[in-house]
């Protein structure tokens, strides 16, 4: 096949891309958009296997099988609360393959991935960095998510200086390999420090800051792969590879909005800043927090008229998805309105709680996002917020002094009774008490957010 | 070089194509998204092909690190397409 066949070819499935990830702009025709992004990579490798310069099938054929069980079994195994850590894993491995394929292309003296002149070493270069920090900095974020990690902040004084030496030095690397001087061993060494990097730059990022951590890294996994486009001069890669840079700076940037942080704030500030003045939680919370029983709950629910689900990461800890939907089918019975209200960095990754909520078949037009809710709260009768706890915290709103305040919060207080299910008053991962559990109208529900909620559901249908 | 200004204009054309495309889909779909574009994004694929299968003209190493990439990419690709299909079959159910 002639190399211009083969380009127009990679056209088509550059505009199958697109035209998939276009359907996922409606859930409607979502479902279609994925499987067209299938046949536009189906094509780009079929047609890449037909190429001449293919030589041999025994290693493809290895690796092919390989992966494909691997990756079949991981997705149809993985469970929608671990959603976050599978993807980060994915990251990983597309950051990885990226890595390994210009080391391929740097020893490969001819042949289709041979690089060309300075250009194609310098993309050598930046595909051996970029690959590198994402397959070892999204093995700390999947460590960190799996919890095989500390799930806060960890480092040492002055990790900022450090990773800003190992970039120099990956830099002042890159540019003697693109002047053509060095070897493999210089490559090596370039691979080895941006490994390294990695580690130094995911690990000091706390467990609330995950999910832009998961976002820059899927946009690294993409930047990477165009990066390899350019080492070979593969105009496919190119496009793929930008497409999905420019997804996961846009969710980056969402997720930064959504806790007014800067993305240098996410990576750089959380061990440099000593914290200030942390309340006292004893004094917001003394004499003040009433809790409650699940049969007192009930009795609210059942007049109730308008009611407000608003779910956090402790959902999908607690997996209790199903049984929230249990509760919300049996007061849709009695005639109330159950909706969903989701802020945008609920969970561990964008998108997290709408998963688990279409997991427990939810309608998508029930779950409303922050700006579309918050609005409503006040003609609110009950909101049941499990849990969740920092991105309801109304220091956000009213402290100056917070380390959260100016992060958009679903003002849930605003509703005529706030019932909190919760294991007990302990922090979110601000590490900050959330005077939202002393207010007047807010009654704690303590206990397994799974349990309370069965509870809850319990005592209404006796109630019935 | 020409060829090289060529690649950086379809490179940016395709970053200012995805913003666009990206800003559309709502918050709801964000998790398959991040799936579904990591799938894409396994697209290196391509490049681990030509590597693992140019036979002895580049050596053993080239082959083997092609085949380590193939292997990665792969499950990039599959699981990525997968678990976003599944995914998406459960927002669509109603």
């Amino acid at each position: 096949m002639s190399l211009s066949f083969v380009n127009l070819f990679y056209l088509a499935s550059a505009v199958l891309f697109i035209t998939g990830i276009k359907g996922l702009t409606r859930p409607r025709t979502a479902v279609r958009g994925n499987l067209l992004a299938a046949i536009g990579m189906l094509v780009a490798v079929v047609v890449t296997l037909l190429n001449q310069s293919i030589l041999s099938y025994g290693w493809i054929l290895a690796g092919g099988l390989l992966g494909a069980s691997a990756g079949a079994l991981l997705a149809t195994r993985i469970q929608m609360t671990a959603m976050p850590q599978m993807v980060a894993l994915l990251n990983g491995f597309g950051g990885g393959a990226s890595l390994t394929v210009a080391m391929a292309s740097y020893l490969s003296t001819s042949g289709p991935v041979a690089a060309s002149g300075s250009i194609g070493l310098l993309a050598i270069g930046l595909t051996v960095l970029i690959g590198a920090v994402t397959l070892t900095g999204s093995g700390v974020a999947f460590g960190k998510l799996q919890e095989l990690l500390p799930g806060n902040a960890v480092g040492f004084k002055g990790i900022t200086l450090f990773n800003a030496a190992l970039l120099g030095l990956a830099v002042a690397i890159i540019a003697t390999l693109t002047a053509g001087h060095g070897g493999i061993g210089l490559l090596l060494l370039l691979t080895a420090i941006a490994l390294v990097l990695g580690v130094t730059l995911v690990i000091p990022v706390g467990g609330a800051d995950m999910p832009v951590v998961i976002a820059l890294l899927n946009s690294y996994s993409g930047i990477a792969a165009a990066a390899a486009g350019f080492i070979m001069g593969n105009t496919v890669l190119i496009v793929s590879g930008a497409l999905v840079g420019a997804s996961g700076l846009i969710l980056t940037r969402i997720m930064c909005v959504a806790m007014n942080r800067s993305l240098a704030g996410v990576l750089f500030g959380s061990l440099s800043e000593d914290g200030g003045e942390v309340m006292d939680a004893d004094e917001v919370y003394a004499g003040k927090v009433k809790s409650s029983s699940a049969e007192e709950v009930s009795m609210l629910l059942e007049t109730a008229q308008r009611v407000v689900i608003v779910p956090g990461f402790g959902l999908a800890m607690a997996q209790a998805q199903h049984a929230v939907r249990d509760l919300a089918d049996t007061l849709e019975r009695r005639g109330t309105d159950v909706i969903y209200g989701l802020h945008p960095v609920a969970g561990r990754m964008p998108g997290h709680m709408n998963v688990l909520l279409a997991e427990a078949e939810v309608e998508y037009s029930k779950m409303q996002p922050m700006e579309q809710i918050n609005p409503h709260f006040a003609q609110t009768d009950v909101v049941i917020v499990i849990g969740a706890n920092d991105v309801t915290n109304p220091l956000a709103r009213e402290d100056k002094g917070s380390p959260i305040y100016g992060m958009p919060i679903l003002d849930v207080d605003q509703a005529r009774t706030v019932v909190v299910v919760k294991r007990s008053l302990s922090p979110g991962f601000a590490g900050l008490p959330n005077p939202l559990f002393a207010k007047e109208n807010t009654l704690m529900l303590f206990g397994d957010g799974k349990q309370a909620i069965l509870d809850l559901t319990g005592a209404l249908n006796e109630a019935a | 070089m020409e060829m090289l200004v060529l690649q950086v204009s379809l490179f940016v054309l395709a970053v200012i194509l995805g913003v666009e495309l990206i800003t559309k889909i709502p918050a709801t779909l964000h998790t398959p998204l991040m799936s579904g574009s990591n799938a894409i994004s396994g697209i290196t694929l391509v490049g681990a092909l030509l590597a693992a299968g140019s036979g002895d003209v580049s050596g053993l190493w080239v082959s083997v690190l092609g085949m380590v990439a193939i292997t990665l990419a792969t499950i990039n690709v599959v699981g990525g397409f997968m678990v976003t299909n599944r995914m998406l079959r459960m927002f669509r159910r109603r």
